[in-house]
C-alpha cells in the first residue's frame, strides 16, 4: 500500500467507526484530493461527511475548531503545509489553547492533515517544512510519519487524541521512500516491508519513536523523508550508527533518544527544515542536557541551509546522503 | 456565461486586431512550447499554462498606458508576454537557469520585472490582492495618476485577505482594478461547489465599489470593459472589479489527472468562443488581412518562441552562489 493509500485507509476506518469525524479541505470531496488521499471517500460517506472547501483556510480551521468544540472531531486537510499560513492565527491562538484557557470546559480533538517537505521541484512556496512553528506551540502535538504502516497508524491515534494534532505528511514518501539520490530509480511502497499495511483498525501511539536501524558508534536522530537519507548516508559510509526515526516530534519520545545516545556517545540530526530555530536546535538542547556526561563529541546538525527552498538548486539545497555522511564521519572524528 | 456586452461588429481597425491577435498567439505559442519542454523534462515543478484566457490580458493591456502597474497569481506567463517582459527571459526561469528573469530563483510562479511594472506571480493563493491594494496607494500618495490591476482567480476569490483588501481600497478610494479571471475552476474544484454565488463581481456591492460581469473570450469586450475601469480608478473614485468570464482549456498545472470535467466541454469551448479563432474571424470577415498576412504573423510568432526556448535550454544553470545573494541586502 502507498502511504496515500494507508492514509485513506486510515480516515475509511475513523469514519467508519466514529460518526462525529468528518473530512473536509480544498479538493478533498468531489475531486478526492490533489494528492488523492481522499479519493473514493466522499462516495462512501456521503457529502454531509466528506467535503470540500472555498480557498479559505482560515476559515477552515476556524470553523473546524469550532466543530470540534462542540463535540465531532474534524480532520482537515490543508493542500500543502505552504499554504497553513493564513490559518496559523486559528491554529496557535484558537485550536491550541482552547482547553487551558476555558479551564477544561472545551477541548479541541482536531487533526490538521499536511503535506509537507521538498524533493519534488516545488520551489519556495510547495516545499516549506514548517513542523518547528507548530513543535514551537503549547497545546499542539506534531506528527510526521515516514512510512505506510506508521502513516495509518498515527493518522488513526491523532484523529482519537483528545487535543489538536498537526499532522505533517512528507509528500515525497507519497509513492515510495526515498534516499535522497533524486537521480537513481524511484522506489515504490510495494517493494519496501513497511508498504504492507494491516487491515481495518489499529493505532501507533503518539509520542513513540522507532530505532530503524541498530548501531553501536552513532546515534542519528531524523523524521520524514530523512529518515531514508538518513539510512542510506550510514550504508553508503559503512559506519555502524543507530537511526531513530522520531515519528512524533511532540511529544517527544525522549527516552528512546537517550537510551541510544547514552549507549553511541555522539550524535547526528538531520532535518530538511532550515536550520536556525529549526526543530534540531530544540533537540541537540535536550540531548546535551540528559546526556552531557555521555557525549564525546559536539553533536553535528545536517539541515536546509537558511535561505528560501530554492527552484533551480534544489538539489544543493536538500541534505542530502553526502553532507549526511560527512556529518558522521566528523561526529567519530573526535 | 453571463456577460453584460459582448462586442461583435466592430468599427476596431485592422491593425489593432493584427494586434491584439499577435499578443495572443504569442502567449498561446508559448505555452504551448513550456507545456512540450515540460514534457522533455526541462521544465521541472509547477507549471501552469494560461492558454485560453489569452483575451483577458490582451484586452486590460490593451486598456493600459505607460506606468500601469500589475500583479498576479502564478499563472502569470500571458500576463508577463503581454506587458513586454522578455519571452527568453520568461522560458529560463522556467527551465531555472542563469538567464531566467529571478534567475532560476523563483521558478514558473515567482517573476517580477520593474521595468515592465510587473508585481509578479505569486504561488499562494490570494497573497497577490493586497499587495495590489498597496501598490495602488502608493500610486495615489504620489498623484501619478497611475492605475493597478490586480489579477486573480474564481478560486482565489474566496480567500478573507481579499474582502479585507476590499474594504481597504473602497475605504481609501484607491486606484486598483481587481480582475477576477473567473475560469470556472479553482484545480478540481468547479465555481459552484465551493463559490455561494454565481457573479462574484457582485460581492463588491458589500463594499461600495461598482464591477461587471465581461465576455473573456473576446478581446474587444475585455479592453471596452478594461477603459471603463480605468477610467474609473483615474478619475479618482476609487476601486473597481471586473469579473472576466474566461476558460482554461489545460489541466490546472502539468500534473492535473483532469477527472472533474468532461472532455466535451473543453472541446467546446475551443470551437465556439476560442479567443484567438475569434480575431482571426473578424480580420478574415472585414478583409483586414488576407490568409497569407496571417500566416506570415504565425511564423513569425513561433519563430520568437524558439528563439526563446533555445535561450531556456542553452543558458548556464546558475552559480551555486545564488542560494544565499538576495536573502538580506548586501552588507
Ligand atoms: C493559500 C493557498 N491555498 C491553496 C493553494 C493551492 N492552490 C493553488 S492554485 C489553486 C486553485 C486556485 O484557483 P483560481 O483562484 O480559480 O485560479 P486558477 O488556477 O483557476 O487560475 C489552489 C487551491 C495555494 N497555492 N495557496
Ligand atoms: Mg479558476
Amino acid at each position: 500500500m502507498t502511504m496515500i493509500e494507508a492514509l485513506r485507509d486510515a480516515m475509511d476506518v475513523a469514519l467508519e467507526r466514529d460518526p462525529s469525524v468528518v473530512v473536509f479541505g480544498e479538493d478533498v470531496g468531489y475531486f478526492g484530493g490533489v494528492f488523492r488521499c481522499t479519493a473514493g471517500l466522499q462516495e462512501k460517506y456521503g457529502e454531509e461527511r466528506v467535503f470540500d472547501t472555498p480557498i479559505s483556510e482560515s476559515a477552515i480551521v476556524g470553523a473546524a475548531i469550532g466543530m470540534a468544540a462542540h463535540g465531532m472531531r474534524p480532520c482537515v486537510e490543508v493542500q500543502f503545509a505552504d499554504y497553513m499560513y493564513p490559518a496559523y492565527d486559528q491554529i496557535t491562538q484558537e485550536a491550541a489553547r482552547l482547553r487551558h484557557r476555558s479551564n477544561g470546559q472545551f477541548t479541541c480533538p482536531l487533526v490538521i492533515r499536511m503535506p509537507t517537505g521538498g524533493g519534488i521541484y516545488g520551489g519556495q512556496t510547495h516545499s516549506q517544512s514548517p513542523e518547528a512553528l507548530f513543535t514551537h506551540v503549547a497545546g499542539l502535538k506534531t506528527v510526521v510519519p515516514s512510512n505506510p504502516q506508521d502513516a495509518k497508524g498515527l493518522l488513526i491515534a491523532a484523529i482519537e487524541d483528545p487535543d489538536p494534532v498537526i499532522f505533517l505528511e512528507p509528500k515525497r514518501l507519497y509513492n515510495g521512500p526515498f534516499h535522497g539520490d533524486h537521480t537513481g530509480k524511484s522506489v515504490s511502497w510495494a517493494s519496501d516491508a513497511r508498504g504492507d499495511v494491516r487491515e481495518g483498525y489499529y493505532k501507533t501511539p503518539l509520542g513513540k519513536a522507532r530505532v530503524t536501524r541498530e548501531g553501536a558508534a552513532v546515534t542519528v536522530l531524523a523524521y520524514g523523508t530523512m529518515v531514508y537519507v538518513a539510512e542510506a548516508a550510514v550504508q553508503n559510509s559503512g559506519i555502524d550508527a543507530e537511526v531513530i526515526d522520531l515519528r512524533t516530534l511532540l511529544p517527544l519520545d525522549l527516552e528512546t533518544i537517550v537510551t541510544s545516545v547514552e549507549k553511541t556517545g555522539r550524535c547526528v540530526i538531520v532535518h530538511e527544515a532550515t536550520k536556525t530555530s529549526g526543530f534540531g536546535a530544540e533537540l541537540i538542547a535536550e540531548v546535551q542536557e540528559a546526556c552531557f556526561y555521555h557525549l564525546e563529541a559536539p553533536i553535528e546538525r545536517v539541515c536546509g541551509w537558511d535561505a528560501p527552498y530554492p527552484h533551480a538548486q534544489e538539489w544543493d539545497y536538500f541534505p542530502g546522503p553526502d553532507r549526511i555522511e560527512r556529518a558522521l564521519r566528523k561526529v567519530l572524528e573526535v | 456565461m453571463a456577460a453584460r456586452k459582448t462586442v461583435k461588429k466592430t468599427n476596431v481597425s485592422g491593425d489593432e486586431l493584427k494586434h491584439y491577435y499577435r499578443e495572443m498567439l504569442l502567449i498561446r505559442r508559448f505555452e504551448e512550447k513550456a507545456g512540450q519542454l515540460y514534457g522533455m523534462g526541462l521544465i521541472g515543478g509547477f507549471c501552469h499554462l494560461y492558454i485560453g484566457q489569452e483575451a483577458v490580458v490582451v484586452g486590460l493591456e490593451a486598456a493600459a498606458e505607460e506606468g500601469d502597474k500589475r500583479i498576479t497569481s502564478y499563472r502569470d506567463h500571458g500576463h508577463m508576454l503581454a506587458c513586454g517582459m522578455d519571452p527568453g527571459g520568461v522560458m529560463a526561469e522556467l527551465t531555472g537557469r542563469e538567464g531566467g528573469l529571478s534567475k532560476g530563483k523563483g521558478g514558473s510562479m515567482h517573476m517580477f520585472s520593474k521595468e515592465k511594472h510587473f508585481y509578479g506571480g505569486h504561488g499562494i493563493v490570494g497573497a497577490q490582492v493586497p499587495l495590489g491594494a498597496g501598490l495602488a496607494f502608493a500610486d495615489k500618495y504620489k498623484g501619478n495618476g497611475r492605475v493597478t490591476f490586480t489579477y486573480f482567480g474564481d478560486g482565489a476569490a474566496n480567500q478573507g485577505q481579499v474582502y479585507e483588501t476590499f474594504n481597504m481600497a473602497a475605504l481609501w478610494d484607491l486606484p486598483v482594478v481587481f480582475v477576477i479571471e473567473n475560469n470556472q475552476y479553482a484545480m478540481g474544484t468547479a465555481q459552484a461547489r465551493s463559490t455561494s454565488t454565481p457573479d462574484i463581481y457582485t460581492r463588491g456591492e458589500a463594499f461600495g465599489i461598482p464591477g461587471e460581469a465581461v465576455d473573456g473570450m473576446n478581446v474587444l469586450s475585455v479592453k471596452e470593459a478594461g477603459e471603463r475601469a480605468v477610467a474609473h480608478c483615474r478619475s479618482g473614485k476609487g476601486p473597481y472589479i471586473l469579473e472576466v468570464k474566461t476558460y482554461r482549456y489545460r489541466g490546472h498545472s502539468m500534473s492535473d489527472p483532469a477527472k472533474y470535467r468532461t472532455r466535451e466541454e473543453v472541446q467546446r469551448m475551443r470551437e465556439e468562443r476560442d479567443p484567438i479563432e475569434q480575431v482571426r474571424e473578424m480580420l478574415l470577415d472585414g478583409k483586414h488581412a488576407s490568409e497569407d498576412d496571417l500566416k506570415a504573423i504565425d511564423k513569425d510568432i513561433k519563430e520568437i518562441v524558439n528563439q526563446a526556448a533555445d535561450f531556456a535550454r542553452a543558458s548556464p544553470e546558475p552559480a551555486l552562489d545564488e542560494l544565499w545573494t538576495d536573502i538580506y541586502a548586501e552588507a
